[in-house]
């Protein structure tokens, strides 16, 4: 399985570009649009102050954005390059040849995926430091929750990826229909509960909200409703096994044919 | 002073017409000097080995690729002023598939029968006739991407008949057809032939240059190294028989030591091929010389040969 | 059945400028084509409407609530949603009419092959350009027409000016398609679309979509004033809410210019790397 680590390694060497802006640049620039610009507009306003609960509102959105920007590059690296090493490199048909299983595969490509969430999640909280963006150290522990959020997000999206047979249509619907709503939805740049009441219980079943709201307490230092936090971190961990146990399942099948 | 008259003639009806025409890319010239005059209703070919700049030079007479240098008149037109006017009066057959994916076949033909102007119902009932010609009716309605490269070659090879063109341009328009689809091609070629369409066609295969082509050209690295019918072709640079000899490569023989026995001697990988008037008789010779092929056949002259003298190499390697 | 294949017309004028032989004034064709080739990918063509209209209620509402009212362009205080929704509608134009001749054109030009069967008839470089220009724009329009109804569904648009968003969103649309077109033809592969991506990403963040020029420090509004998409902005929102003047005028003429040379490079580039 280290195995495929490595070739996933090998390749982002020379392709790093790519990555760099979609996993650190454009997060900060949502963070200085809206943590800063945003902010500057509505510091000092009660709404504001009353919707974060007092914290200024760069300090309040900035482990959001970690688990945004997490769950956002998770699903984009388990979607074309998973159709690719199935469909147009064909390099998991190679690497299934030797003596690698097609479970290590998938999982060799989700511990991949989590590597590069970690590091990049880890820079981008040395940036937000900068900012002004960090409370304390509990920050550390929302990089664990961002991973863990987007390791299950990772999974379920390729578990689909490994499903899609076309030139990859899927994924603009994926990403419009699924992804785009999901960050909006999900209590990142607000509470959830300022959205018209029939949208609120989208949040509820987005992943991406229990890590939200799992990362934005742990930075604050404010575990208020311990009950709460098992509740979100239970849902993701079920998430993950479940996605992992399809991810597994579809790929052995569809690298036997 | 006929000779004259017959080049008068020529340009009165020449469809096609390039004086010294070039091709450079780069600092790398692909076609050094190209001469060619193709009259209406005839069918020419362009016979070479990879690389010899024949598809550069049918790109040209497409008119879309642009000349480095020289002349050239396609349909009375020069290309350069009036490329649209000319391509709407041409097929063209390029070396490559370049059907729209995003289509299905008879979206192909019906779409692109309207970058030629024609109108809905025209092309309508075109692409259906089109479909028959090319034995696609049943596939009509699926995307292209499924179908075998024939049956994609034979789309590309009907799409480029929507505007009943007048000249028509294949390039390499039977490779990667298995036997039986390229007779049936040749069928619908020469159909056309008959129904006096001019065509220009390359290829590296000597029995359908043989089949099909009036008159040829055969080009080596740019430039041509001879032109005629193809039995002109075989009568100047090859006899009338082949006698093609393998040896167990032990025993080979030196082609010097069989030289005296025929006109000329070729020596190839696998075998010699002595060229001679009469094979049978120049194999009694050489089993009287006491000479052991393993094996030893008797064939006519092809432009295989015509080509082997010229260049000094195979034509398909 | 006898061919009736009409000989292309004579370019008009402006276009002889162009290299002769580029241009059949057949682009028409082009969009014929696309329309036939979106059938098959509706779902693509539709969910682009939708992604606006998400962050409208999202953004309108939600961050709405953090900020209650602002200073619309007149100075009248407008709605948070009142404020986003035209730059939303400017920045779909743009988003969607890059994405059209970025990536699209991209994949023709280099794996489709499309362009050079297209070549092969009376068309030329320049149809090709203005065609899958034009298909940006159609769909652009369509896109903004959608994302006007949903902003006159709830209840955002208050003048009659906002009549004239719509062909202002086709003009914008126009020239970013016109641009991205240019850009494309330069790119070597697809890791230069990096490069569009950080282009675009800012621009939509920051030039005034989400909270007014006044948040900025003066030598930052400076540079946003420089960016395309602020122009926009300032065009729809002028637009929607109202708040028409005479300095609109220098926004259009920013957008023309960007058509002219967007064209004209885009026309010549296809010209080299299609006609070899
Ligand atoms: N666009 C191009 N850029 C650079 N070189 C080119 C280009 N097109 C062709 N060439 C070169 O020109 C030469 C002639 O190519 P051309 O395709 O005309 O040969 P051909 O006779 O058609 O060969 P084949 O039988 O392989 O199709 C080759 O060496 C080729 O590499
Ligand atoms: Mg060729």
């Amino acid at each position: 399985m280290l195995l495929v680590v490595e070739h996933f390694w090998t390749w982002y060497r020379r392709n790093w570009r790519a990555t760099a802006v979609s996993s650190v640049l454009q997060p900060l620039l949502f963070l200085l649009a809206f943590g800063v610009g945003f902010g500057s507009l509505v510091a000092g306003t009660g709404s504001a102050a009353a919707a974060t609960g007092g914290v200024d509102y760069i300090v309040w959105l900035a482990p959001a954005l970690l688990a945004v920007s997490t769950v956002q590059s998770a699903a984009f690296e388990s979607t074309y390059p998973v159709l690719s090493g199935f469909k147009w490199q064909r390099t998991y048909f190679a690497m299934t040849a030797g003596p690698i299983s097609p479970a290590q595969v998938a999982l060799g490509h989700l511990l991949w995926v989590a590597c590069k969430m970690a590091g990049a999640g880890a820079i981008y909280i040395g940036v937000i430091a900068v900012f002004g963006g960090v409370a304390g150290p509990g920050i550390v522990v929302s990089l664990l929750v961002a991973v863990l959020t987007g390791a299950a997000v990772a999974a379920m999206v390729t578990a689909f990826s490994a499903t899609v047979e076309n030139e990859g249509a899927a994924f603009n619907a994926l990403f419009r229909f699924v992804v785009i709503p999901m960050t909006l939805f999900s209590g990142t740049f607000f509470p959830v509960d300022r959205l018209p009441g029939w949208v609120q219980p989208v949040a509820l079943i987005s992943p991406l909200w229990h890590g939200t709201e799992l990362a934005r307490s742990a930075a604050l230092g404010a575990v208020s409703q311990p009950l709460a936090a098992l509740g979100h971190l239970a849902y993701l961990s079920a998430l993950l096994v479940l996605g992992v146990a399809l991810a597994t399942r579809l790929f052995a099948r569809r690298l036997a044919q | 002073m006929s000779g004259l008259a017959a080049s008068v003639l020529f340009v009165a009806d020449g469809l096609v017409q390039a004086r010294g025409l070039r091709k450079r890319f780069g600092d790398f010239e692909a076609v050094r000097g190209v001469d060619v005059d193709v009259a209406r209703g005839e069918v020419f070919g362009f016979l070479g080995p990879n690389g010899a700049g024949k598809s550069s030079t049918m790109r040209m007479i497409a008119c879309v690729s642009p000349r480095s240098e020289g002349a050239l008149q396609v349909l009375g037109m020069d290309p350069d002023v009036d490329g649209p006017r000319i391509r709407a009066r041409i097929g063209v057959v390029p070396q490559l598939d370049n059907l729209d994916t995003e289509l299905t076949v008879r979206q192909n033909l019906q779409i692109y029968g309207r970058y030629f102007g024609l109108s809905r119902a025209h092309v309508r009932a075109k692409a259906t006739e089109l479909l028959e010609f090319a034995q696609l009716t049943e596939r009509a309605d699926d995307p292209v991407e499924p179908l075998s490269g024939g049956m994609k070659r034979r789309l590309t090879i009907a799409r480029a008949l929507v505007n009943e063109p007048e000249l028509l341009l294949l390039d390499e328009p039977t490779t990667g057809l298995d036997p039986q689809a390229r007779h049936l091609l040749w069928e619908r070629l020469y159909r056309l032939k008959r129904e006096g369409v001019t065509q220009i066609i390359t290829t590296h295969y000597m029995d359908e240059a043989e089949q099909l082509c009036d008159r040829l050209v055969v080009m080596d690295g740019g430039v041509i190294v001879a032109e005629g019918s193809p039995a002109e072709l075989i009568e100047r640079y090859s006899t009338r028989e082949v006698l093609e000899l393998r040896f167990d490569p032990a025993l080979r023989p030196a082609p010097d030591a069989l030289a005296r026995l025929a006109e000329r001697v070729e020596e190839l990988p696998d075998r010699l091929l002595l060229y001679t008037a009469d094979g049978e008789h120049t194999h009694a010779e050489v089993a009287r010389a006491g000479f052991v092929p393993l094996s030893a056949l008797v064939r006519r002259s092809s432009l295989e040969d015509v080509f082997l003298r010229l260049t000094g190499r195979t034509l398909v390697d | 059945m006898t061919a009736q294949v009409p000989a292309p017309p004579a370019p008009p004028a402006l276009l002889r400028l162009l290299p002769a032989g580029s241009y059949a004034g057949r682009s028409r064709a082009l969009l014929l084509r696309s329309a036939t080739a979106s059938r098959r990918a509706w779902l693509a063509f539709v969910s682009g409407f939708f992604e606006p209209v998400f962050y409208l209620v999202a953004m309108g509402q939600g961050l709405g609530s953090l900020v209650g009212v602002l200073p619309g362009p007149d100075g009248a205080p407008i709605s948070y949603a009142a404020f986003i929704a035209p730059g939303l509608l400017a920045a779909s134009a743009m988003n969607g009419a890059v994405f059209d001749s970025t990536f699209n054109v991209f994949f023709k030009l280099k794996y489709g092959r499309l362009y050079e069967a297209m070549l092969s008839t009376p068309l030329g470089p320049v149809d090709i350009a203005l065609g899958e220009i034009g298909w940006a724009l159609i769909r652009g329009g369509l896109y903004a027409l959608g994302f006007l109804s949903v902003m006159a569904g709830f209840g955002l648009l208050v003048s009659p000016w906002a009549l004239l968003a719509l062909p202002a969103a086709l003009v914008v649309a126009f020239a970013f398609a016109a641009v991205g077109m240019a850009a494309t033809s330069y790119m070597r592969s697809w890791q230069d679309f990096d490069l569009v991506t950080l282009a675009i990403l800012p621009m939509f963040l920051f030039s005034t979509t989400f909270y007014p020029l006044s948040v900025y420090p003066r030598w930052l509004q400076l540079v946003v004033e420089f960016l395309p998409l602020f122009h926009a902005v300032e065009l729809m929102r002028g637009l929607t809410t109202g708040a028409v003047h005479l300095g609109m005028v220098g926004h259009l003429a920013y957008f023309l210019v960007m058509i002219v040379v967007g064209v004209t490079v885009a026309s010549r580039r296809l010209d080299v790397l299609l006609l070899r």
